[in-house]
């Protein structure tokens, strides 16, 4: 017997994470980037030796100390949550995600107490060398303890490297090479510590262009502009790189996800990419209930989506249609509906075990292992759409398309807008008119919320689109949840905003009063 | 072996007066922050993690066996079908 699952419950289970995760991520990107920008100012005054490379370093040393400081731990809550609202969750995966997280813990520990400490401290205590040497392992520390985290998370979006144990009921880690290799893991790393990086270039080239309307600190903003833009224009072109790069992964392995993602429905070989386009809801179904969105303008390169995905304009992209209907044969997807069937199969072998167990009949167990559970083809062609299972019709693989279209296509668009702004900014600095046009410098302050919408955006098409999913193709959201009240996660959610909202509201107010206090002289 | 001795606590001395140091001539933003970090770990582990996040699993079962036997039990009914 088991108790209907509440879709509210759910719901706000999943409305909780999200709203933690998205509060966590205003923390986490500067920490990325603003150290490194931090480092290489350390590293010029350690070089050259002017003391106004030493004050410009302690400025933003300053700004990036309040924004460590304030979102430390914050992503502890996301583990609170993993034990009381995913309890299933997070028993499934086993030791796949305590043991990267535990290296990002002890890293992080580590990271914290001494290095953090010693750039904050240590000036005039140790040599310049030695604080030069721990404000780069803080930043390359802090981008090393990202890693773990996303190595994490690109197992649930595409899970390698373990096998299950029925005895448990849980995932087991076999190969930590695949785990850490995982495609969608070097993907993902890449791109999110990019574009750390080029949120942090823009934070400096915003808040000095603050300065720079102000008419302070003349000295200090043209050198901090000329580092973040250069720094921001090279990363900024590997997020597109590796957003390239992760796309094509991504067709790979989570299919749906990128159809989602460009609204494509009915696939087709000179596939365009769709560079804007506005959504409306048709007549048309998908199967059963599932409305399909048209578009009701669309600006649409021709081929490119085929050209990026496969290499040539004859690559056949396949749709969300396609892949419900029929799977994609060329790259061996399985159409949704097989995908169920081996899926229920995969439980109804899983139940037999638990059977068996029950009611200790040790030569079944003996052969439900043997045939099954210690056979690797039955892993590869059916326990791995164990999760298939849960679902009540194919459509139900298939995520909120306008939520995947518009967060990634508001993604991609603000991350081109960014590459612009860092080009402008470079002509006109070395043109030396960057100040009279003010044009720019309030476009380059007004940067600062966008390179947050566009940097939470993406996180939105990563996990929005990869529903139903909590691990893909093995765990939907719905087996994941605990079976609590709704109202006990409605109150926590609650608490969380308020939490997390002041937590917000107090880094940028001390970070806003240091800034107008500018760099100490 | 004195010398060792002498050499290791002297090395901790260090140690602790950066430390103390450090929070001794703290700026005035380093002192809100860490107010700030010390509420929010207060909030987090002394309210949050006690009162509202337990671990369920943890908390409702006594050995790994029952955990086990219970996450099985979910993995193999359909939430949405079964009653």
């Amino acid at each position: 017997m088991i108790e209907n699952v509440d879709l509210s419950l759910v719901d706000w289970s999943r409305a909780q994470f999200a709203l933690t995760a998205m509060y966590h991520w205003f923390f986490v990107p500067l920490t990325l980037g603003l150290s490194f920008i931090v480092a290489m100012m350390e590293t010029i005054y350690v070089r050259t030796g002017k003391e106004e490379w030493k004050r410009m370093t302690r400025f933003w040393m300053t700004l990036f100390g309040i924004n460590f400081a304030i979102g430390v731990a914050t992503g502890i809550i996301l583990e609170f949550e993993f034990g009381t609202n995913w309890s299933n969750y997070s028993w499934f995966v086993g030791d796949i995600f305590g043991a990267p997280l535990a290296i990002e813990g002890i890293l992080a520990f580590f990271l914290e107490s001494t290095f953090v400490a010693v750039m904050f401290f240590g000036w005039n205590k140790v040599s310049n060398k030695f604080h030069l040497a721990s404000t780069w392992l803080v930043a390359v520390g802090a981008n090393l303890s990202a890693l773990w985290i996303l190595v994490a998370n690109a197992w649930m979006q595409n899970p390698v490297g373990m096998t299950f144990n029925p005895e448990t009921a849980r995932n087991e880690m076999v190969n930590f090479w695949a785990v850490l290799f995982n495609p969608v893991a070097v993907d993902k790393f890449l791109h999110t510590i990019f574009s750390g990086f080029l949120l942090a270039s823009v934070f400096v080239m915003g808040v000095s262009a603050w300065f720079m309307l102000r008419k302070r600190e003349e000295w200090m903003t043209k050198r901090s502009i000329l580092i973040a833009a250069i720094f921001g224009l090279l990363s900024s072109l590997m997020v597109a790189f590796t957003g390239d790069m992760s796309a094509r992964t991504l067709a790979r392995v989570q299919p749906v996800k990128f159809a989602a993602m460009e609204a494509l429905y009915k696939g087709s070989k000179d596939a365009g990419l769709v560079a804007f386009g506005v959504l409306k809801k048709t007549d048309e179904k998908v199967l059963q209930e599932n409305v399909v969105r048209d578009f009701v303008m669309k600006i649409k390169i021709p081929g490119l989506l085929s050209i990026m995905t496969g290499g040539s304009r004859d690559f056949y992209v396949p749709g969300i249609k396609d892949l419900i209907s029929a799977g994609d044969t060329t790259r061996n997807i399985l159409a949704i509906p097989d995908m169920i069937q081996r899926g229920i199969f995969a439980r109804e072998v899983l139940n037999d075990y638990k059977r068996a167990k029950m009611l200790n009949d040790k030569e079944q167990l003996e052969v439900l292992r043997v045939e099954y559970f210690g056979n690797k083809a039955f892993y590869d062609e059916y326990f791995r759409y164990f999760g298939y299972a849960f679902l009540n019709s194919p459509e139900d693989a298939i995520p909120n398309v306008p939520v995947a279209f518009y967060s990634f296509h508001l993604m991609v668009m603000l991350g081109f807008c960014f590459i612009l702004v860092c080009i402008l900014v470079l002509y006109y600095l070395f043109r030396g008119s960057l100040q009279k046009n003010k044009w720019l410098l309030w476009l380059m302050l007004l940067s600062i919320p966008l390179v947050y919408i566009s940097s939470e955006a993406g996180w939105v098409t990563a996990e929005m689109g990869r529903q139903p999913w909590i691990i893909q193709d093995l765990m939907p959201v719905n087996i994941a949840v605990s079976k609590i009240s709704a109202e006990s996660v409605i109150i926590t959610f609650i608490l969380f905003a308020l939490l997390f909202t002041a937590l917000l509201a107090a880094e940028v107010s001390i970070m806003l009063k240091q800034i107008k206090n500018g760099p100490k002289h | 072996m004195e010398a060792g001795q002498k050499k290791s606590s002297s090395v901790a001395a260090r140690v602790f007066r950066f430390y103390y140091d450090g929070f001794r001539t703290m700026s005035e933003w380093g002192k809100k922050v860490w107010i700030i970090i010390l509420i929010k770990l207060f909030i987090m582990f002394a309210i949050l993690k006690i009162f509202f996040f337990p671990d369920l699993l943890k908390k409702n079962f006594d050995s790994d066996a029952q955990r086990s036997e219970y996450v099985l039990e979910q993995l193999t009914n359909n939430p949405d079908t079964d009653d």
